[in-house]
């Protein structure tokens, strides 16, 4: 079947006095990988079973195709989904809960019964077709040996693709998958997360995808929603999340580590800068910039127009290719952390741990104390320079 | 949700409102999953208990035509009743030989058995047969095994020597001897139970008992079993009341309420009135008491049960 | 069996490998306590095998003087209606059991994972029920049975026991925990609330069903006092109601056939108690450890 598209329009959810979803409106695109990322209890998983159609919301529409399609309950919704738990059925074989849904869409009612239904005649084909589907969609996940086992007897990985499988077979509009990767080791996640882009490049669905986790949410979508507090702060690329943040929030949850925030007032007291920069920093703003944007020297640099910060180093953190250094601003305390090459560190000589932190005002991002983004004009032209390499 | 058609601003989300929603499952749903058992508790229970009820206040007799209401005289004839304060008074006794005989037993049972190194398994299952053993095909037994003249245990109580005891023609022992036959059934059930206590006892304990010097077999086990037992055995206790108090099967096979009397418990009193004699009225102020003391039981055991969750 | 301690045993192994004495001192007393707790069995199957002529010496000879064989077996299946009784047995178990499951799964399903208004009024009830026995309803379910002609029928034998609050309240307790995520990947395949009970929901339940299923029949094949008050016709009498009618009529002249009867009737559980004990054991003692 074709993908679809799924829209959602001011989607409410309230349990009483709580409100677990606000406003969350969404417009995702045909054959789109779109992930939902939020920390634990934002509301995501909450949207993913509104769109399947397994928790009725308050208010707001959900919409396939422009159809809207509340009215149908989960399995006239032509949607599969992926389970936290795999959500497998424990009492059948793998291939039983792979044909689970041929079955129950192809078969009667009568010849579904156990033993007697299969006496029932016409259907031999219609099983032989359903043996078939369950044999190329576990070729396809690779669970093509493990049919006959119950899903007791598989490891996590492979109880994914089981799941997976199961997904796969119904042809579904949309997938949506609820952190299908969180119960599965660090290394399977890896390798479990190239396969299911791959499997989405392959499949040309429309995925939904849920996550707590924004390396997953970063390395596999085509876009990403970051959710909080129950509603949608942000949809972009993930790239435009890491370069162009819109709210405070989503600069802090994407990109590890976290970016430095320092209050402007902070940022005024730094040496350098232009004039330009100097009155933007009037305001009562938050001043944001990743670490990687800060370049470190032992000696203080010419260059005026940028910020020049005497810092003592106070730890670092060798991550192999990278390392993390935590400094302190000698002027005024302020915590800072840049992120440099290790081999740029190795070069670097800081005489009793002090050394000048330089930034680049076309680096900084500023945040009203709303939270939300405040353009910096005159600044802006710069925008993007320093940071060619992302994640 | 209701349908309101007054107001300009209600009108537009009306349509919204209204919609059921595909996620919504339709409401009947979980009324038909439990319909059929909440006939029936209506017309098994419910109902049976209120009719039971209204009847303790009538004088009614089975086959009659008619019948008055009476008020509480049907109580304030059990109140002055000598036979079934007998059968209410033999009831407590025979709880109170029962409860303490097959708790204690079932506690030493389960002790000694699981502290086996070997044979642990085969033990509990003799303890545990007579559990599974048709009480009234065992009744028959026990009354052959203990008759008077020819019943096994006098034989060989004779042969060592001893007196003869006729424990079910002698008023002083017959509720003694029910109540043996009823520890015998009770024990093996009270071990299992016991039994499970003591898997939820953690090992570090007793290695720390050892460490502080409690190496006796029987200080570790007031040191560190009894107390840490102690939610295990309140419940076992509540629930061995419910079960001897309780009691019919053995007295209707056995001693049919005698000799003279000494074993008419609560029950079968209520039986003999209700379905010999057919007094309806008067049986069914006897049940509304046996009600009465089986629910205070049951709180007793809900609040145990309560207790051992949290301990 | 089930509920005894295995891994528990080994830290107190240890110091009894320095008193093997108390190991000893154990089994010399459980051994005597199996001995007096097997004696009523053993009394049963000797007396079972008995001449008449040697009940009634003032000696107790540990075996039969003279062994009678199977003659009083054969006496007791083919001079009292025995066969009848257990076949009652089966039908009144049998029936009780099937309707009991057939009522008590939905409702427990539904008290487990929906939410509906009266939800904890019916809980309420449900656990109130628990609390009272048979014999609280009896005397108006006996007049209720009469004035529709439906007494002495295995109808009335089995209908008060149709709906079982026990079984409701233990089906919830395991329905509770069958994983919603299941449920939710059932629906979006496509079945039906019904099908995801019976085809889905159940079979994670079969061990909670398979204990249920013990408990029900041991107590309605050992039950006395209902069939007692509503069964008149031998035809239609159960195991113990046989026994008990049959031992009155019999009075303690014929002590051989008694016994066999005896056994006869006590065989069936005691025998699925030896083949699954375990199951047995966590059936019959579910009342007590939830």
């Amino acid at each position: 079947m074709m993908s679809a598209g799924v829209e959602l329009d001011r989607i409410e959810k309230t349990y009483g006095a709580t409100t677990t979803l606000r406003a969350a409106t969404l417009d995702v695109k045909p054959g789109e990988f779109m992930t939902l990322v939020g920390p634990s209890g934002c509301g995501k998983s909450t949207l993913l079973r509104i769109i399947a159609g397994l928790l009725p919301q308050t208010s707001g529409e959900v919409h396939i195709d422009g159809a809207s399609i509340d009215h149908l309950p989960p399995r006239e919704r032509d949607i599969a989904m992926v389970f936290q738990s795999y959500a497998l059925y424990p009492h059948m074989s793998v291939a039983e809960n792979v044909a689970t849904p041929l079955k129950v869409r192809r078969l009667s009612r009568m010849a579904r019964l156990p033993a007697l239904g299969r006496l029932l005649p016409g259907q031999a084909r219609t099983r032989r077709e359903i043996t078939d589907e369950v044999r190329r969609v576990a070729d396809l996940v690779e669970i093509g040996p493990l049919l006959e086992r119950k899903p007791a007897a598989l490891s996590g990985g492979q109880r994914q693709r089981v799941a997976l499988a199961r997904a796969i077979i119904r042809d579904p509009r949309v997938f949506l998958m609820d952190e299908p990767l969180s119960n599965l080791d660090a290394r399977l996640r890896v390798t479990m997360r190239a396969e299911i882009t791959a499997l989405h490049r392959r499949l040309g669905a429309t995925f939904i995808y849920v996550t707590h986790d924004q390396t997953e949410a970063m390395t596999m979508s085509s876009r990403v929603a970051v959710m909080m507090d129950g509603t949608i702060i942000q949809c972009s690329t993930p790239q435009g999340l890491y370069e162009a943040p819109e709210d405070l929030r989503v600069a802090r949850f994407i990109g590890s580590p976290e970016i430095n925030v320092v209050a402007s007032d902070t940022v005024a007291g730094w040496e350098g800068g232009n004039t330009r920069l100097g009155q933007l920093l009037q305001r009562p703003l938050h001043i944001a910039f990743r670490p990687e944007a800060v370049r470190l020297s032992a000696e203080s640099a010419a260059q005026t127009d940028m910020l020049h910060l005497s810092c003592h180093i106070e730890r670092t953190e060798r991550l192999g290719h990278d390392v993390l250094l935590f400094l302190r601003v000698l002027a005024d305390g302020a915590g800072v952390t840049a992120r440099i090459p290790a081999a740029d560190f190795a070069r670097l000589d800081a005489p009793g741990g002090v050394l000048t932190a330089s930034l680049h005002p076309a680096d900084l991002l500023a945040f009203g104390p709303d939270g939300k983004r405040v353009a910096l004009p005159g600044l802006a032209a710069a925008t993007n320079r320093g940071l060619s390499h992302v994640g | 949700m209701s349908v309101e058609t007054t107001g300009a601003p209600r009108a537009f989300a009306l349509p919204l409102r209204r919609k059921r929603l595909g996620a919504e499952l339709p409401g009947w749903i979980a009324y038909a999953l439990a319909a059929p058992s909440m006939i029936l508790l209506c017309l098994l229970m419910l109902l049976p208990i209120a009719v039971m009820l209204v009847m303790s206040l009538t004088n009614y007799r089975f086959g009659d035509l008619s019948y008055a209401f009476i008020g509480v005289e049907n109580y304030l004839d059990l109140a002055d009743d000598r036979t079934f304060w007998r059968a209410l008074s033999n009831t407590f006794v025979y709880v109170a030989i029962v409860v303490p005989g097959s708790v204690a037993l079932g506690l030493a049972l389960a002790v000694m058995t699981t502290g086996l190194r070997r044979g642990r398994k085969i033990y509990q299952m003799i303890f545990f047969l007579p559990v599974t053993a048709t009480v009234v095909a065992m009744a028959t037994v026990w009354k052959y095994l203990l008759h008077g003249t020819i019943g096994p245990f006098n034989l060989v109580l004779q042969s060592l020597g001893l007196p003869a005891i006729d424990f079910f023609s002698d008023p002083d022992l017959a509720l003694t001897g029910l109540a043996i036959i009823n520890i015998w059934s009770l024990a093996g059930f009270n071990m299992v139970l016991f039994a499970a206590g003591l898997t939820a006892i953690p090992s570090e304990l007793y290695d720390a008992a050892e460490v502080d010097g409690l190496s006796e077999p029987l200080d570790r086990f007031f040191s560190v079993t009894l107390p840490l037992l102690g939610p295990t055995t309140l419940f076992v206790i509540v629930t061995s009341t419910i079960t001897a108090f309780k009691v019919f099967d053995t007295v209707a096979v056995i001693t049919r309420g005698g000799p003279r009397g000494s074993t008419d418990v609560l029950l079968y009193t209520t039986y003999l009135e209700g379905f010999s004699y057919f007094r309806m009225g008067s049986a069914a102020a006897m049940t509304v008491v046996f009600l009465a003391i089986i629910m205070v039981f049951a709180l007793l055991q809900t609040w145990v049960l309560d207790k051992k969750v949290h301990y | 069996m089930a509920a005894a301690p295995n891994h528990r045993a080994s830290p107190r192994r240890a110091s009894r490998r320095r008193l093997p004495w108390g190991q000893i001192g154990t089994h010399l007393v459980l051994l005597l306590l199996a001995v007096l707790f097997l004696f009523p069995f053993y009394v049963m199957l000797v007396t079972s095998f008995r001449s008449p002529s040697e009940l009634f010496t003032p000696e107790f000879h540990l075996l039969p003087q003279e062994f009678t064989g199977l003659k009083y077996y054969i006496e007791s299946i083919t001079t009292s209606p025995v066969l009848t009784f257990m076949k009652n047995g089966v039908i009144i178990a049998l029936g009780i059991l099937v309707m009991q499951i057939l009522t008590a799964i939905p409702c427990a399903y539904a008290l487990a994972k929906f939410e509906f208004r009266g939800r904890n009024l019916l809980l309420a009830l449900v656990i109130f029920a628990l609390t009272v026995p048979i014999q609280v309803p009896a005397l108006p379910l006996y007049l209720g049975l009469n004035a529709l002609g439906l007494l002495d029928s295995y109808f009335a034998a089995m209908v008060p026991f149709f709906l079982s609050v026990f079984a409701i309240f233990l089906f919830r307790q395991s329905f509770k925990s069958y994983p919603d995520e299941i449920i939710q990947a059932a629906r979006l395949d496509g079945l039906s609330e019904w099908a995801i009970l019976w085809r889905i929901v159940v079979p994670g339940s079969i061990p909670a069903i398979a204990a249920f299923a013990v408990f029900s029949i041991t107590t309605h094949w050992n039950d006395l006092y209902w069939p007692l008050i509503v069964i008149r016709s031998n035809e239609l009498m159960t195991p113990p109601l046989g026994l008990a009618t049959f031992a009155d009529v019999e009075s303690g002249e014929n002590y051989g056939a008694l016994m066999a009867t005896a056994t006869i009737l006590t065989a069936p559980l005691m025998l699925v108690f030896m083949l699954a004990q375990r199951q047995f054991v966590r059936g019959v003692t579910m009342t007590g450890v939830k």
